[in-house]
Order: C-alpha cells, then structure tokens, then sequence
C-alpha cells in the first residue's frame, strides 16, 4: 500500500504540476516580474530604509521590505537566472508541491478509511483548498514581491496554524454528527481571525493596488487549480493502480 | 461497489496506519521545504512559486 501510495502521489503530483506550471507561466508569474522592477526602483530611492529596519530586529511588527537589505543574505545565495532556468525552478518547484498536497490528500483519505474515487478524492481536494488556500489568504492576502509585511517567522507560524484548525474543523464538521462539536468547529475556524494575522504598521508597495489586486485573485485561482487538479488525478489513478494489481 | 472499496477496506488497519503515516510524512516534508525553508537558495528557487501558492514569503 505504501508503494501505491508513493507512486499515486509522485504521478498525480507530476501531471497536476506541470499543469499548473504552465498556467502560472501566463498569469502569476508576468504579475511578479513586473512587481519586481517596482521594487526594484523603491530600492534605488530609499536604500537607507531597508537597512534602518534591519536594525529593529524586536520580532514583534518589524517591517520587512521583501528583497530588501541582506534579509535572507540573498547578495551572496545562488539564485536561478532570469529567463529558462529561473522558469525550470519554478516549474519543479510546483511539481513539488503539488506531490505534497497528492500525499496529503491520500494521507488523509486513508486515515479516515475513505474510499478513494474521483469524486471523493475531488471533494477532499476543495476541502484542501479551503484549508491551506482560501480561508489562510483572508489573513495573509496573496502578496507581490515589494509589498510589505510583517516578520517572516510570525506570519509562518500563523499560516500553519490557521491551516491546521481548519482543516481539523472541516472534517470535524463533515464526518461528526453532535450538533456541539460541529458547533466548536465553526468556532475554531473563526479563532485564527480573531487573534488575527500578523501585519506590518504601514503599508509600502509601490506596485499599483489594480496589479496587487489582479495578482490575489489570480493566486488564489491557482492554488483552486493545483488543489482540484492533483485531486482528480488521485481520484482517478489510485483506482487504476488498484485494478492494475488485481488484475495480476 | 467497485474494485476500489473492497481493496481498501481489505487493507488491514495496521497497513493503513503505515501507509497514512508514511503520505502525511511525504507530503509534510515536501511542503515544509518548498513553502516554508528558511535556506536562501531554496527560497531563490522556490521564489516565484511561494508568491503564486501565497506561502507567506521574505
């Protein structure tokens, strides 16, 4: 089982990937390359700032200029070149992460001893969606590069946090039939709103907001498409591997 | 009911905790490293993807 596992997820994140690559080759990916010659300007006008707010390193609200000062030693890291190889990595990358979110979705498909079809596995990847997409991005609004945003460890902590509640609250709610626990897990999926996201004091993109606005609402169609896509495919390749070895 | 129900509710329960513990893993692992590693050249790599996915990023 766990070599179907590891095969299903590998193939179906494969397929999902390189899919959702293209897509992000013409829609995401323009957005950021023109948020980064923005970017790029404020940091010829104001290079003192980047390195004032370097300084204030409290943790608390620090306000970080995305690719600004030595925030990531970034000067010296190898990065990919403009052009084919930085479009490779991006690619590879999302196959990757869509390998993730396959094996999430069979892991919790088969701890909760579902049945593993396309319009389940369908149904758990909206859910996925849901979870690890749309209700972190009410918090943690899709960004540009140039935006700015409050320290890097804080709003990863609160990410994965609101991920995980409400993941553990949608399932709760779908397989839990006592009116108390669905209630609590309505309730849990409002507490990460409620202590709230991290966010810096001021706002300090140079990017138009019409672009900055394009780019959220894009991201978050990405993301559907990554969710539903890699779920399709699991839904359709775990059945066929299982005939496969039956059929032996 | 199809192939597909009776060969997973044959596994047996020890099988499925395996096999669920080993796809949680996989998938954490994985979207620790291209979402969330603090390594400048991951980031570098992972860059554009960690904005499109809305990983929070820098």
């Amino acid at each position: 089982m766990i070599n179907r596992v590891l095969a299903v997820s590998l193939l179906a994140g494969l397929l999902a990937g390189l899919v959702v690559a293209a897509l992000q080759h013409v829609t995401t990916t323009p957005l950021i390359l023109k948020a980064e010659t923005y970017e790029a300007a404020l940091r010829a006008v104001a290079p003192s700032y980047a390195a004032f707010t370097e300084q204030g390193f409290s943790g608390e609200a620090k306000i970080v200029l995305a690719h600004g000062g030595d925030a990531h030693g970034e000067h010296d890291a190898w990065a990919p070149q403009d052009g084919f190889q930085r479009t490779l990595f991006t690619s590879l990358v999302t196959i990757a992460t869509a390998i993730g979110f396959a094996a999430l979705l069979l892991g919790g498909m088969i701890a909760a001893n579902d049945t593993i079809d396309e319009r389940r596995a369908l149904t758990w990847a909206a859910c996925g969606f849901l979870a690890f997409g749309l209700v972190p991005a009410i918090g943690l609004a899709p960004e540009l590069p140039g935006a700015a945003a409050a320290a890097l460890e804080s709003r990863q902590l609160w990410w994965i946090f609101t991920a995980l509640v409400t993941a553990g609250a949608i399932f709760v709610f779908l397989r839990m039939e006592a009116p108390w626990l669905r209630a609590l897990a309505v309730l849990a999926i409002l507490v990460p709103h409620v202590i709230g996201a991290p966010h810096p004091a001021a706002p300090e993109s140079k990017v138009p907001a019409e672009v900055a606005a394009h780019f959220a609402a894009l991201s978050l169609a990405v993301q559907a498409a990554l969710w539903l896509i890699t779920g399709f495919a699991v839904g359709r390749l775990w059945p066929w591997f299982i005939r496969r070895a039956d059929a032996r | 009911m199809n192939t597909a129900s009776v060969s997973t509710q044959q596994a047996s329960v020890s099988e499925r905790v395996k096999a669920a513990a080993a796809a949680l893993a996989l998938g954490m692992v994985l979207i620790y490293t291209v979402g969330f590693a603090a390594s400048a050249s991951v980031h570098n790599a992972a860059h554009d993807t960690r904005h499109a996915i809305a990983f929070p990023c820098h």
